[in-house]
């Protein structure tokens, strides 16, 4: 038995009924990571000898009888924007080349009473600004299904590695579909849940009212168990929700019947969407129909506007949070010394954050602050962030009409399979439009999953998306779950060639 | 006498660090004084990941602040960050409040003139807003010379300190105003207990708006406005007065020099420099900054019910000038009096209705207050709750001034007992001194003896001078220390008139 190409759930239920211990599972992946990342690049830094510490510490408390969670010993990576204390945490950014954060993030804390061993950390676009992975600031990802294409992003890594056998599970962060399109990139599931579903403590901020965390994995099951782990309310995230996060997989078997599903003519027929993606699209619309699912044609009038909404407020957001990273007080500081300094301290103090920005930060984040400090600027905030502030509130007016009428609004993931390296990479346009159909769920905060949907001719893997109203990620994973159960859906993992 | 030249025109932003025993948006201690950069978290540190959480102890203290102040308090208010690059400021923006803070448009009334013709005059305030202090620079003064040993530290344990920063608008019109405004708000902050206002310590700090108005000789102009300047770095009330007066004589001056006037000349921000007595230019804002505000998206915005606004409302106490209105009223003293008394804080007005309420007459507690007890505790540079005479004690002693069993002036021996002995009772000082009632017997004869020794006193009173009685208290006194002087007079009256 290779565990390396099992779900969380059979890891689980392995080392549950004792066959299999955590360190065995732990060192299995850590020996995936080690024989295969030169050709993935899926992690920045992979925990080693601390994983297997840790994993023999969970075996204890395993033998003892002192860990009661549905995932304790099973290995899981982690996106690199999210704080631990024994690894650097980057962001993928020059700017914490070396950064040790003095704390962990919630998730980790929950992750780690939970029984959960951290492999290490997952490569991204720097700052989680960008689709494929390719902004990051220290190498490549490529996608496990085809090394000459990208892994998508912002999470290309969390995606990768799963795709790759080299972690069951991961987790992302998904600010305007980091999550959900490189899930269907690289053939997993992927959930991002309602805005302050997960704690957002120790998460590095990108855009901190589009940011969440979540749940990647071979299957819907595994998400439900993942979400479980580390949602929940926390005190120390103010936008946090005062909810439990429990029975996401409560009705796991039972039927659909009678659920009402939405569909969004325009989007399946956009000129954009791949035809390949389109035809599964509808077959998943047909095995929904099967199995008792009502089929609704609703309407989102303004999404035309998210992808124009999303890059003014996600850019006005991350040039006020990066503000931190000036070289005053943690990260990387440039020690170049501008020789046009003149003698004033205030001049080379301005020097020193020049450089260090300049130095530390990639072309994309520069862009996007650029951006974003632009739309913030008196006399263009009204008309730039006020006012898409304001077509974001009628984009979450869409979807609350539209779930008056339905319970899911199923779609499209991405407009097309995984691209090839390179390809987008001198048209920030082109690249920003990858976005198109999961901006929506961000803006309007509503809990969106992708999940496989066969491949393309040519081998990729192709997903799509289920959408549902605030809070209701039961019915999101009851959905995907009976999707997966009726098509008798099975992980696949490439062959890394 | 001539029309002033010119008339001073000065709004005050003053800054007050809030009374919590945390910070802002953490849990890190506000406590001052402690080593550099040991009150300190990943919240206030600003470091990767981190996320703040409002301190609702801080919004109750602005809410009871505003009220004082009678401003409307806002059913929603929310935060918004103040972008901008200091060392001192690790987020590198400011979570403050920007359109909607949480009090509006109050005023506070302060004193103007002197005693007799004192009136009083409406400050009115723009707003009271909510925001996090930043940390302190430490920049090394004796290297400056040298720039590459020059050296500037960072504590940041002030960073994130609650700050109500209170905007006036520029009602006030001279440094005696603005002094006369910053007392009153310090004492209903204190009144309030939501600030330590120490200036020395930085919880309460006030940045000046200053320009003036110069008469237009064209009959139907407009007066002339220079332009407005700013002046930070006032470490005193003295200070703010003196920057004041500096500033106005030198816009003056500059006006008649460059003829330039509000709009024709940027606003300046220049720093007040006490020991040369003058303000010097800090810098020259062709715009206001641009400090590109929006809403805080890691914080939710706060909503306050009505029925929370009342509660507050309810539970204020008695505001000073409240108090000085009352304390007129009810117990009849001079305003002055009530003045002198409420301005020196609630502790000292609490203490004075204390020895009311045991028993003595307010006329007297009043005189006693102001003369005896205030000057023994500037003596002494103590405050009250450090004074030994208690309320129960003096309100015994003026008790025993009141019924006669002595008078003032051995009333005063007794007090000074009371002050040098923590321990003693009003009885034992009383008794300690040798201080008995002398018998109306007694008395009778030592007025005799008096009035057989001095015939030519006798013969001026029976001339109709009253007054000759008084040189035969003295010797009264001598002969017992215990005679009281007004029956000593009374009683030699009573005897000549008889005679």
């Amino acid at each position: 038995m290779n565990l390396i190409y099992l779900t969380a759930t059979q890891i689980a239920q392995l080392i549950h009924s004792r066959q299999v211990t955590s360190e065995q599972a732990t060192q299995a992946f850590l020996d995936r990571i080690s024989a295969t990342d030169s050709r993935v690049g899926a992690f920045l830094s992979v925990a080693g000898d601390r994983a297997i510490d840790q994993a023999r510490k969970v075996d204890q408390k395993i033998a003892k009888g002192q860990i009661d969670s549905p995932f304790a010993g099973v290995p899981v990576a982690i996106k690199d924007v999210l704080c631990t204390t024994d690894e650097p945490t980057t962001a993928a950014s020059k700017i914490l080349k070396g950064y040790v954060s003095p704390y962990k993030a919630t998730v980790v804390e929950k992750l780690e009473s939970a029984g959960i061993v951290i492999l290490g950390k997952t490569n991204l676009d720097e700052f989680a600004m960008g689709g494929s992975t390719e902004n990051s600031g220290y190498q490549l990802t490529k996608n496990p299904w085809d090394l000459t294409r990208t892994p998508g992003g912002s999470s290309g890594g969390s995606a990768a590695c799963i795709a790759a056998a080299q972690a069951p599970i991961s987790l992302g962060t998904d600010t305007g579909g980091s999550i959900r399109q490189p899930a269907s990139f690289c053939g997993i599931c992927g959930l991002k849940p309602t805005y302050g579903r997960v704690s957002r403590y120790g998460l590095l901020a990108f855009a901190s009212s589009l940011d969440q965390i979540g749940p990647m994995a071979h299957s819907v099951e595994d998400l439900a168990s993942l979400l479980e782990v580390i949602g929940g309310h926390d005190p120390r995230d103010s936008t946090s929700i005062p909810q439990p996060v429990t029975g996401l997989a409560a009705k796991f078997g039972t039927s659909i019947a009678g659920l009402k599903i939405g569909i969004v003519r325009e989007q399946i027929e956009s000129e954009g969407l791949d035809p390949e993606i389109r035809q599964n699209l509808l077959n998943a619309i047909e095995v929904y129909q099967s199995e008792g699912a009502k089929i609704v044609d609703i309407e989102l009038p303004n999404s035309q506007y998210s992808i124009a909404t999303y890059y003014i407020i996600a850019p006005g957001e991350a040039s006020s949070n990066l503000s931190r990273y000036s070289g005053a007080h943690f990260g990387y500081r440039s020690s170049t010394v501008t020789e046009k300094s003149g003698s004033a301290t205030a001049s080379s103090l301005v020097d020193m954050y020049c450089n260090t920005r300049g130095e530390g930060f990639g072309p994309e984040v520069k862009r996007r602050v650029m951006l974003g400090t632009y739309t913030l600027s008196a006399g263009y905030y009204d008309a730039y962030y006020l006012k898409a502030l304001k077509v974001r509130r009628l984009i979450r007016q869409d979807f609350d009409k539209a779930f008056e009428q339905v319970d899911l609004i199923l779609g499209p993931t991405t407009p097309t399979a995984a691209f090839p390296i390179g390809e987008k990479t001198d048209d920030p346009v082109q690249m920003y439009l990858v976005d198109l159909f999961t901006v929506g769920a961000n803006l309007a905060g509503i809990p969106a999953l992708a999940i496989p949907n066969g491949q393309s001719k040519s081998g990729l893997p192709i997903g799509m998306q289920l959408q549902a109203a605030p809070l209701r990620e039961d019915l999101l994973l009851h959905a995907g779950h009976a999707y997966q159960s009726t098509t008798q859906y099975q992980p696949t993992w490439p062959t890394l060639s | 006498m001539n029309a002033p030249e010119y008339t001073t025109i000065v709004g005050l932003e003053v800054h007050v660090q809030l009374k919590t025993a945390s910070k802002l948006f953490c849990r890190c201690s506000t406590q001052f004084g402690a080593p550099p950069n040991t009150q300190v978290c990943p919240v206030c540190l600003g470091l990767p990941g981190s996320l703040p959480v409002l301190n609702a102890q801080a919004v109750q203290l602005a809410m009871r602040t505003g009220l004082a102040l009678q401003c409307r308090i806002a059913n929603f208010t929310k935060w918004d960050r103040k972008n901008y690059f200091y060392p001192d400021l690790p987020k590198g923006y400011q979570i403050s409040q920007f359109d909607l803070p949480i009090c509006a448009e109050g005023f506070l009334e302060i004193e103007i003139g002197s005693e007799a013709t004192a009136t009083r005059k409406k400050i009115r305030l723009v707003r009271a807003h909510l925001e996090e202090d930043a940390g302190k620079s430490l920049h090394d003064e004796s290297a400056t010379r040298d720039r590459k040993k020059s050296d500037t530290r960072i504590d940041l344990n002030r960073t994130g300190t609650p700050l109500l920063e209170i905007v006036s608008e520029p009602d006030i019109r001279s440094a005696e105003e603005a002094k006369s405004y910053l007392t009153e708000l310090k004492l209903l902050l204190e009144y309030l207990d939501v600030s330590d206002c120490n200036m020395q310590e930085g919880s309460l700090r006030v940045d000046a708006n200053v320009n003036v108005h110069i008469p237009n000789k064209d009959p139907n102009g407009k007066p002339i406005a220079t332009p407005i300047v700013e002046v930070k770095n006032l470490n005193s009330f003295r200070a703010v007065e003196r920057a004041i007066q500096y500033e106005s004589a030198r816009q003056y001056q500059l006006w008649q020099q460059n003829g330039l006037s509000i709009g024709q000349a940027p606003k300046q921000t220049r720093g007040w420099d006490d020991q040369d007595g003058i303000t010097t230019l800090q810098r020259e804002k062709e715009e206001s900054a641009d400090y590109r505000y929006f809403p805080d998206p890691d914080l939710v915005p706060v909503l306050i019910e009505e029925s929370e606004i009342d509660h507050v409302l309810q539970s204020l106490c008695e505001l000073p000038q409240t108090k000085r209105q009352r304390f007129v009223s009810e117990y009849q003293i001079k305003p002055y009096d009530a003045e002198v008394i409420v301005s020196q804080g609630l502790a000292i007005a609490t203490y004075f209705e204390s020895l009311i309420k045991l028993g003595s007459t307010p006329k007297r507690a009043a005189a006693w207050m102001q003369q005896d007890v205030l000057r023994t505790l500037r003596d002494q540079d103590i405050a009250i709750d450090q004074f030994a005479v208690t309320p129960c004690k003096l309100a015994g002693l003026l008790v025993a001034i009141e019924s006669g069993k002595l008078d003032t002036t051995r009333g005063r021996e007794v007090f000074n007992q009371l002050v040098q002995n923590p321990q003693i009772e009003v009885e034992a000082a009383i008794d300690s001194l040798g201080i008995v009632q002398v018998d109306n017997q007694a008395m009778e004869q030592l007025c005799a003896e008096l009035l057989a020794a001095n015939p030519d006193v006798v013969e001026k009173v029976k001339s109709g001078n009253a007054k000759a009685i008084g040189s035969l208290v003295g010797q009264a006194k001598k002969k017992n220390p215990n005679a009281d002087p007004r029956v000593v007079q009374e009683l030699c009256l009573t005897i000549i008139n008889a005679s």
